[in-house]
């Protein structure tokens, strides 16, 4: 049995060793969010096309990505990107990407299912007004869609924000990396641990506390 | 670029082939997901049923609790908690092979996941489900035990298939704390062989071929257990 000891952390260390983490869960979270959002629903209309040359690839990138544990995928593309532009790049950038392309399979899923949610009527009357299939789309289907989507699109963005410390794998420098380096340093390996999970717990259930109340506004608009 | 798989057949040092060391690495990595399975399967019944319990708020608090505090920790963090930090605390741990406690972290993981299924679950069966249970003059163990859970299970086998596919991938995270599991496997091979693209082709696709695998005996189940004309979509036309 051993004494946790909390006293050691001060806000030099935290500057110093976990603001840098932090900095960077929080980038890879927005960028792997609006990026995956701006894929995945490239995606989704593929699929929705109705054109086998557009659906069948999108099928395959969503199902393939969706069927393999993420580690594998981060540990993937840091093997793949660097044997294909020949030369090697940080962890970080390696994440970026990965991230992006394996929420883009995820976001597409959602917003497949926020356009599915559209009914026809709304097309139909896009249509009627002269609209073409890419105004139609981002003047009528899409908007509604995210509006209808959003809460379960921030609940994975939650989701997300956890799956970033899978970075691990790699060894980029992440809010769990900056506890775990600082406790190393000074000796303190379980506490940097449960104060890891502490920050993480209050961010995403703060966050999703968030998420149930806007939920619940959006309910009682439609 | 060609791909060699030859290597598989060679000596990893210890005896045994790469190939060998890959269908242990691959047996550990279906142990770890199918105790974690039973642990959650358990664990996230009971604590989604408490979640609905009509006269007990301290019980549903507490099984509320538990959702949110195994749902809102990423499940590496978790699992680091499990093996590096509770032994530490409580010495009895430290009898416990480091295979457990990674068992028992994912297993709370998906607990919270499957908790939250089994309510949504109950919920959504009418109210006189319950009221005719009561009216029949069941215990509310017994309403739970032969109308309620029954029910719920049935409605969302669907989603609690996804999550045992989700159970699976997950068990990757076990890497980190050196259970000797696929991705423990890829990444330690890589690194000998220096034959990344075709150890990490081999283990995606026993993974895949895993998840397809539990999706297959999950929708097997469902069709074995559904109730002819409770979902439109389980085909009761014909």
């Amino acid at each position: 049995m051993i004494d946790l000891d909390f006293s050691f952390i001060d806000l030099d260390i935290l500057s110093k060793f976990v603001l840098k983490g932090f900095a960077f869960s929080v980038e890879l979270t927005v960028v792997a969010t609006l990026g995956g959002i701006a894929l995945g629903t490239l995606l989704a209309l593929m699929r929705l096309s109705g054109k086998k040359m557009l659906m069948w690839p999108a099928v395959t990138y969503v199902n393939t990505m969706r069927s393999i544990p993420l580690v594998m995928v981060i540990l993937w593309f840091f093997l793949l990107i660097p044997f294909l532009i020949g030369r090697s790049i940080g962890a970080e950038i390696s994440a970026f990407i990965t991230f992006v392309a394996f929420e883009a399979a995820f976001f597409s899923e959602i917003m497949r299912a926020g356009i599915q949610s559209i009914p026809r009527g709304q097309v139909f009357a896009g249509q009627a007004l002269g609209m073409s299939y890419a105004q139609n789309m981002r003047l009528v289907v899409l908007p509604q869609a995210f509006r209808n989507m959003l809460p379960v699109l921030l609940t994975q963005t939650i989701i997300l924000f956890q799956d970033t410390s899978l970075v691990y794998a790699i060894g980029a420098y992440d809010l769990l990396k900056g506890f775990v380096t600082a406790g190393k340093i000074y000796g303190h390996v379980e506490e940097v641990y449960l104060l890891a999970a502490v920050v993480y717990f209050v961010i995403c259930f703060g966050l999703s506390a968030l998420v149930r109340r806007l939920q619940a506004r959006i309910a009682i608009i439609r | 670029m060609t791909l060699d798989w030859q290597f598989f057949l060679d000596d990893d040092g210890s005896g045994r082939t790469y190939l060998e060391w890959m269908l242990d690495a691959w047996g550990w990595t279906l142990s770890v997901a199918l105790s974690a399975w039973l642990v959650a399967m358990v664990v996230g019944a009971l604590m989604g049923t408490l979640r609905t319990l009509p006269n007990s708020p301290v019980l549903s608090r507490l099984a509320n609790a538990w959702v949110e505090l195994f749902r809102n920790i990423p499940v590496l963090v978790q699992i680091f908690i499990w093996y590096f930090v509770l032994p530490k605390l409580f010495p009895a741990l430290q009898q416990v092979p480091g295979f457990a406690l990674v068992v028992l972290g994912l297993g709370f993981f998906t607990s919270a996941r499957i908790a939250e299924q089994v309510r949504a679950g109950i919920q959504a069966l009418p109210r006189g489900q319950r009221y005719a249970a009561m009216a029949m003059g069941f215990t509310t163990w017994q309403s739970y035990r032969y109308i309620l859970l029954p029910m719920a299970f049935r409605i969302i086998w669907p989603p609690l298939t996804s999550e045992s596919m989700n159970l699976l991938k997950n068990s990757s995270v076990a890497f980190a704390v050196s259970i000797a599991e696929l991705t423990m496997y890829a990444m330690q091979v890589q690194e000998e062989t220096s034959r990344g693209i075709e150890v990490y082709l081999a283990v995606t696709a026993l993974y895949a071929a895993s998840a397809f695998a539990i999706n297959r005996l999950m929708t097997w189940v469902e069709r074995r257990i559904q109730v002819p004309g409770l979902s439109a979509a389980s085909g009761g036309g014909h």
